[in-house]
């Protein structure tokens, strides 16, 4: 019973991506990051769905298109519990586990007011520090550091 | 990419060790013509008349000839020129930009778009690095070492930048530290445990007389008055970190003052007198050590 309702609330898709175990909070983060806005492909979006790790969980499937890694793991920053599983004829073919990148350009916006990356037309570029069980962001500019919770992600 | 000087962090130890070698050299040699033929801009987004006399005369005691502007008031970026503009322009007409800017990370993003060496004069409250080498220069000349030097940083320990960085580099030569300062404005946790990591011991207090007989060097610094939102906290606290003559009489024979001046009233003027002020000659050796960085970023040993 519970399978189908899942079932009825996410369709299941021929070819392309699931991207699971995303915080519902971080779901249009998400989209922002993958620039989901502006993408003509099929998208189906579910947030507030039940999960057991997570407690609500989001979930966004695309069709028939594959995202590369190092795009796709762009959405460590807001993700990094997220799963990819890759779609072909309505099986999955492999299931990824999200990488957090060593540094990442142009993705979020420097907390500090003062950077020179929020007063001129500069793309951002942080090192990613990853703690027990929070991510950082150290700014390349004004060496101050961005917490995930602080972390502001520009529309792509 | 060109050797830039944008962060302490971007200049190895030896690095450090090797241009205090060179200023000391150019202390014994103060005019010396082996930077004849080039010309350095000296870009000053932000006024401070202080550190651009320092940087200018010390391009000019190399023979180098210096451009540029000391405030924006005249130029094209008051007009709205970008950055990313006015560094490409400057960088085709001279071999060394030196420049300070109101914004944090300015410098090292001049570093990145133009292909020569880059002086960070001070980039907002970000970093200053030839601040702190010439704190070290300065501490190595009154003490004859770096290593082991139990210094004792005095007043705004929360927002100045002087004494983040100094801390950062005296911490690869085995400091002790204490920390002297109003409650309002104690030395962040990030740099207290930055220092428990590497092991380095450091004391906290907020009596100026606590720890002053136990430092090789007194490192003064500003209580600005709008840090405080209450104008009452800040007359008590001011006259708490004021140092005059009569608190020096139990110190260490070899103890130095050192200031980044310009002070206000945290030192008395009858402290001048002592053999203990050095913060005048810490001035002067400004001017040393931002000809080695000059020297050495543009090729010279
Ligand atoms: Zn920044």
């Amino acid at each position: 019973m519970e399978k189908k309702n899942n079932q009825l609330i996410v369709n299941a898709i021929e070819n392309g991506m699931v991207l699971d175990h995303i915080p519902s909070e971080s779901i249009f983060a998400v989209i922002d990051i993958l620039g989901l806005s502006s993408c003509t492909n099929q998208i189906t979006i579910g947030s507030n769905l039940e999960s057991k790790s997570l407690g609500r969980k989001g979930i966004i499937k695309i069709a028939d298109r594959y995202f590369k890694n190092d795009e796709i793991n762009k959405i460590a920053l807001v993700a990094p519990k997220a799963t990819i599983n890759v779609i072909k004829d309505y099986k999955v073919v492999e299931k990824k586990r999200i990488t957090i990148p060593d540094e990442i350009e142009g993705i979020a916006k420097c907390s500090n007011p003062l950077c020179v990356t929020n007063n001129q037309a500069i793309k951002t570029k942080f090192k990613t520090v990853v703690k027990e069980d929070t991510v950082e962001f150290v700014c390349r500019y004004c060496e101050k550091t961005t917490d995930i919770k602080s972390l502001k992600i520009i529309p792509q | 990419m060109a050797k830039s000087l944008i962060s302490i962090r971007d200049f190895s130890t030896e690095e450090i060790l090797h241009i205090l070698d060179i200023a000391t050299e150019m202390e014994q040699n103060k005019s010396q013509n082996i930077l004849q033929g080039k010309v350095i801009a000296c870009l000053f987004f932000e006024p401070s008349t202080r550190t651009r006399l320092s940087f200018e005369t010390a391009a000019n005691r190399l023979g180098a000839r210096v451009i540029g502007f000391s405030d924006v008031g005249n130029t094209s970026i008051s007009k709205g020129e970008s950055l990313k503009d006015t560094i490409k322009m400057v960088a085709n007409y001279v071999d060394m930009i030196i420049m300070r800017h109101p914004l944090e990370g300015a410098a090292r993003y001049a570093s990145e778009i133009c292909n020569l060496p880059i002086v960070n004069a001070g980039d907002g409250a970000n970093q200053h690095p030839s601040q702190t080498l010439l704190d070290l220069y300065t501490i190595r000349e009154t003490q004859g070492r770096l290593e082991n030097i139990a210094i004792n940083m005095v007043g705004d320990l929360k927002y100045g930048r002087t004494v983040h960085s100094l801390l950062q580099a005296l911490s690869n030569f085995n400091a002790s530290f204490f920390f002297t300062s109003p409650d309002s404005l104690k030395m962040p946790d990030e740099y207290k445990e930055f220092l428990n990591e590497r092991g380095l011991h450091y004391e906290e207090t907020s009596s100026l007389n606590e720890y002053i007989n136990c430092c090789d060097i007194l490192y003064m610094t500003r209580v600005q008055q709008e840090r405080f939102r209450n104008p009452m906290e800040y007359e008590k606290v001011k006259n708490f970190f004021r140092l005059d003559a009569s608190m020096l009489e139990g110190v260490k024979p070899n103890m130095k003052i050192l200031h980044p001046l310009p002070r206000i009233n945290e030192i008395a003027t009858d402290v001048d007198d002592t053999p203990y002020a050095y913060f005048y000659k810490q001035a002067e050796n400004g001017m040393y050590v931002r000809m080695a960085i000059i020297a050495y970023l543009l090729g010279y040993k």
